[in-house]
C-alpha cells in the first residue's frame, strides 16, 4: 500500500511539510516494505494553481492516501477525483507519521481544511 | 491563532489610521500591511527594517530579436495585446507562455518576473510584515499571500496568537487574498453614497468567503442621514456596527505627527477607537 | 484626448474630480466618462446616468470534450495557471484560475477543447445629460479586474474628450486603466499618506511615459510637503481644492462640485485648458 507525504526533505527522517501545494518534496512510501521514493514537488515554484500541479504530479502513482498538514480546495478536488484519501493535520517526521497511520490514528478529511492560496509565501533572500 | 483584517471597499475611509491605533492598543500581536500597492502603515509605526526579500512571481515573455523572423504569429494569438511590433509590453503580458510555445523559430522565452519586495521590521508595537509591489506589477494577490504567510510564521515562532492586517481597498485579487481564511473582517466605511455602495460590495465578498464581519462607520457625523442608512442596512444584513466614529481633525494631525491616534490624543476619537478594539477582542474571544 | 484621473491613495477624490470635470465641460464638444474602477465603481452615483445597454464580460475558459480527449496531458502542461489537471482517466478544469489565454484549445492535438464564456463582470453604458457614460462592475468573489477594465475601454469613442476614472493604487488594474492616456491627473491630499502614495503613482506614470499633473484636494489644513515634492519633481499642481465641510457634505450626497457649487465650473474649465496645453506641447516636441 502506497502513501505520499508532503515533505520538507527527501527521506523518511524529513519533517512533514504543512503545505501541500508548495511543499519541497513528495515522499512516497510503500508501507508494507518501507521502500520509498522522493521527488521534488513541481508545484512548489508554480505561479498559480500550485495545489493542482502538485496533486496532478502524484495522482497517477497508485496511491491510497496523501498525508499532509493542510490541503486546499483545488488540490483536494484532484485527489478526490483520483480516489486518493486525504489526511490533514499531520506533522512530525515521516517515520513517526507512518507509525501513526498504520496504527489508525489519523482520520481522513472529507473536505479541504484551508482556503486557496494559504501555502504561498516563499520569497527569495536578497543577494 | 486569530487574524483580524481591516477592509473598506472604498479607499480613504481611515483603515490605516485605525490599524495604527490597534497596533498601539493590542498587547501581543504581529502586524501585517496587506495593502502592498500603496502601503502606508509604516508611516505610523516607524519600523526598523530587519529583513528584506525580493519577490519573484510569474513570468514574462521575452523575444530574441536575433531569432525573430517577424512572422507575427505571437501578436495574432496573444489575448492580452501584449505584443506589438515584435516586442513584448511587460506590463500587459500575463505570463501565459502561449507565444513561447508556438513561436516557429523559438525566439520567445519566458523569464521570471521581479514583482516587488517584502520586509520584516521591528516596531515598538511588535513585528511588522510589509511589502512593496513593483510599479505596475500584477500578482499583488500573491504578494499579499506572502505577507500573510510570513506574519503567520513569525507569530508561530514567537508564540503570538494574534495577527492584525491592514487590507487594500477594492474587492479584487489582493482583497480576496487578504481575506480568505481570516477570523474576522472589520469593514471601515464612511457615510457617503460611495462609501455605502462600496461597503455593500465588500460585505458581499466577506460573505462569499465566509468570513464574519463587523462594520465601523468612520466620520459618522458628516452625513447623519447616510449613517442612519448604513445602520439600517447592517441591521437587515445581520451585521453588527461595532463603532461610530465622528469626524475629527485630530486623525489627520496624528498622521502628520507620524503617530497612532490613541497615542497622540486621548479625546473623543481615541476613546471611540479604544471601545472598538475592546469590541473586536470580545468578538474574537467569543 | 484621453485623460485619466488616478491616485495612489484611495479616497482622495478621484471620482469627484472626474465627474465634476466632465460636467464642467458641457457645451465644449463631445465628452465621455469611463469608470474603470470596476471593483468599486462610483461615478454613476454622481452622474446618475440613464443606462441604455449592457454586456457581460466573458472569460473564455476551456471545455473539454471527454470523448475526443485522449488524456495526453498537453493542455495541463501548457497551462501556466494550472487551470487544467489531467491524470489517469480524469480531466479536471478550474475555470476560476483560467486567464483565458487560449493556449490549451489551440495546442490540443485532438482539438478536443472548445472555449465557453465564464462571466466575471458586466459593462453598462448610457448617458447623463450630454455626457456619454460607461462603467464596469467586477462580480463579487472574482479576482481579476483587468478583463472588465479592457471591456470598458473598448467602449471609448475615437474622438472628443474621454475621461477615465481609474482605481486607486499602482498595480495592474491601474496600469490597465491609464494605459494609452494622453495625460494623467493625480489626485492627492496634503498628508503623509497622500504624499507617500502620490510618489508611487508618479513613478507608475513615469514608467508608462504618461505626463501627469496634480490636483491637491483638502488643502490648507496640513503640511506643505506635497507642494515641495511637486516642485522638486517638476510636476505642476493644476488645481487646489480646500478642505471644506460644504464640499464634504455635497460629496457624501453624491453631488459634484459642478452642480453643488457651480462657481467651481470655471476652475475645471481652466484645469482642462492647462492639461490641453501640456498635451499639445508634448505632441509637438515628443522627444522632450
Amino acid at each position: 500500500m502506497k502513501i505520499a507525504f508532503s515533505a520538507a526533505g527527501a527521506d523518511l527522517d524529513a519533517q512533514v511539510d504543512p503545505r501541500f501545494g508548495r511543499c519541497q518534496y513528495f515522499v512516497i512510501v510503500d508501507t508494507d516494505t518501507m521502500e520509498f521514493e522522493a521527488a521534488p514537488n513541481s508545484g512548489a515554484t508554480a505561479g498559480g494553481g500550485a495545489g493542482i500541479a502538485a496533486a496532478q504530479q502524484i495522482a497517477g502513482k497508485g496511491l491510497e492516501a496523501v498525508l499532509t498538514g493542510n490541503c486546499g480546495p483545488n488540490a483536494f478536488d484532484v485527489l478526490k477525483a483520483a480516489g486518493i484519501k486525504v489526511f490533514t493535520g499531520v506533522s512530525g517526521s515521516i517515520k513517526e507519521a507512518i507509525e501513526s497511520y498504520k496504527a489508525g490514528k489519523f482520520q481522513s478529511t472529507a473536505q479541504p481544511n484551508v482556503s486557496a492560496h494559504s501555502g504561498m509565501g516563499r520569497g527569495r533572500r536578497k543577494g | 491563532m486569530k487574524e483580524v483584517v481591516v477592509l473598506s471597499g472604498k479607499g480613504g475611509t481611515g483603515k490605516t489610521s485605525i490599524v495604527g491605533s490597534f497596533a498601539a492598543l493590542a498587547k501581543n500581536k504581529v502586524l501585517a500591511d496587506c495593502d502592498v500597492d500603496a502601503a502606508d502603515l509604516h508611516l505610523l509605526l516607524n519600523p526598523e527594517l530587519k529583513d528584506e526579500h525580493d519577490f519573484w512571481s510569474g513570468e514574462v515573455a521575452v523575444i530574441d530579436p536575433e531569432k525573430c523572423t517577424q512572422c507575427g504569429l505571437c501578436q495574432e494569438i496573444c489575448r492580452f495585446s501584449a505584443i506589438d511590433n515584435y516586442t513584448v509590453d511587460a506590463s500587459s503580458c500575463e505570463g501565459c507562455g502561449f507565444c513561447s510555445r508556438i513561436c516557429p523559430p523559438e525566439a520567445i522565452t519566458m523569464k521570471e518576473r521581479y514583482s516587488g519586495q517584502w520586509f520584516i521590521s521591528a516596531t515598538r508595537y511588535g513585528p511588522l510584515v510589509h511589502a512593496r509591489l513593483g510599479i505596475g506589477q500584477e500578482n499583488s494577490g500573491k504578494l499579499v499571500a506572502t505577507v500573510r504567510q510570513q506574519a503567520k510564521q513569525l507569530a508561530e515562532t514567537q508564540g503570538i496568537d494574534l495577527i492584525i492586517s491592514d487590507g487594500p481597498p477594492g474587492i479584487g485579487c489582493p482583497v480576496i487574498s487578504s481575506l480568505s481564511g481570516a477570523s474576522l473582517a472589520l469593514l471601515v466605511t464612511e457615510p457617503t453614497l460611495s462609501g455605502i455602495h462600496d461597503l455593500e460590495r465588500v460585505l458581499g465578498v466577506c460573505r462569499h468567503f465566509s468570513v464574519p464581519a463587523l462594520v465601523c462607520v468612520n466620520k459618522s457625523d458628516i452625513n447623519e442621514e447616510n449613517t442612519h442608512h448604513i445602520e439600517k442596512y447592517c441591521l437587515e444584513q445581520g451585521t453588527e456596527i461595532a463603532a461610530r466614529i465622528p469626524f475629527d481633525n485630530t486623525v489627520t494631525e496624528a498622521m502628520i505627527h507620524g503617530k497612532p491616534i490613541v497615542e497622540y490624543s486621548h479625546n473623543g476619537v481615541a476613546h471611540h477607537i479604544e471601545k472598538l478594539w475592546e469590541k473586536i477582542t470580545g468578538t474574537l474571544a467569543g | 484626448m484621453i485623460l485619466s484621473v488616478a491616485s495612489g491613495k484611495g479616497g482622495t477624490g478621484k471620482t469627484l474630480i472626474a465627474t465634476s470635470l466632465a460636467l464642467s465641460l458641457k457645451g465644449r464638444g463631445k465628452v465621455q466618462l469611463l469608470d474603470c474602477d470596476v471593483e468599486e465603481p462610483n461615478a454613476h452615483i454622481f452622474l446618475k446616468p440613464v443606462i441604455s445597454g449592457s454586456e457581460e464580460v466573458l472569460i473564455p475558459v476551456p471545455h473539454v470534450d471527454e470523448n475526443t480527449c485522449t488524456r495526453c496531458g498537453k493542455c495541463a502542461e501548457v497551462c501556466a495557471y494550472h487551470a487544467i489537471a489531467v491524470f489517469g482517466e480524469y480531466v479536471l478544469t478550474f475555470p476560476e484560475l483560467c486567464h483565458g489565454c487560449g493556449a490549451c484549445s489551440y495546442l490540443c492535438p485532438e482539438k478536443a477543447i472548445s472555449e465557453e464564456g465564464r462571466e466575471s463582470g458586466i459593462v453598462e453604458w448610457g448617458h447623463s445629460d450630454t455626457i456619454e457614460f460607461a462603467h464596469g462592475r467586477l462580480n463579487i468573489g472574482e479576482a481579476m479586474a483587468p478583463p472588465v477594465i479592457r471591456k470598458v475601454k473598448e467602449l471609448a469613442h475615437d474622438n472628443g474628450t474621454i475621461i477615465i476614472d481609474a482605481p486607486p493604487g499602482t498595480s495592474c488594474p491601474v496600469v490597465e486603466s491609464v494605459r494609452g492616456s494622453d495625460f494623467c491627473l493625480l489626485v492627492t491630499e496634503p498628508t503623509p499618506f497622500g504624499l507617500n502614495d502620490l510618489e508611487l503613482a508618479v513613478e507608475t506614470m513615469k514608467e508608462l511615459d504618461i505626463p501627469c499633473g496634480i490636483v491637491l484636494n483638502r488643502a490648507g489644513f496640513s503640511d506643505d510637503k506635497v507642494e515641495a515634492y511637486c516642485r522638486k519633481e517638476n510636476i505642476p499642481i493644476l488645481l487646489t481644492i480646500p478642505l471644506d465641510t460644504e464640499i464634504a457634505r455635497l460629496y457624501s450626497r453624491g453631488v459634484t462640485l459642478a452642480e453643488g457649487l457651480p462657481e467651481w465650473r470655471e476652475g475645471f474649465v481652466e484645469l482642462y485648458g492647462k492639461i490641453w496645453e501640456i498635451v499639445d506641447e508634448r505632441s509637438r516636441c515628443p522627444q522632450r
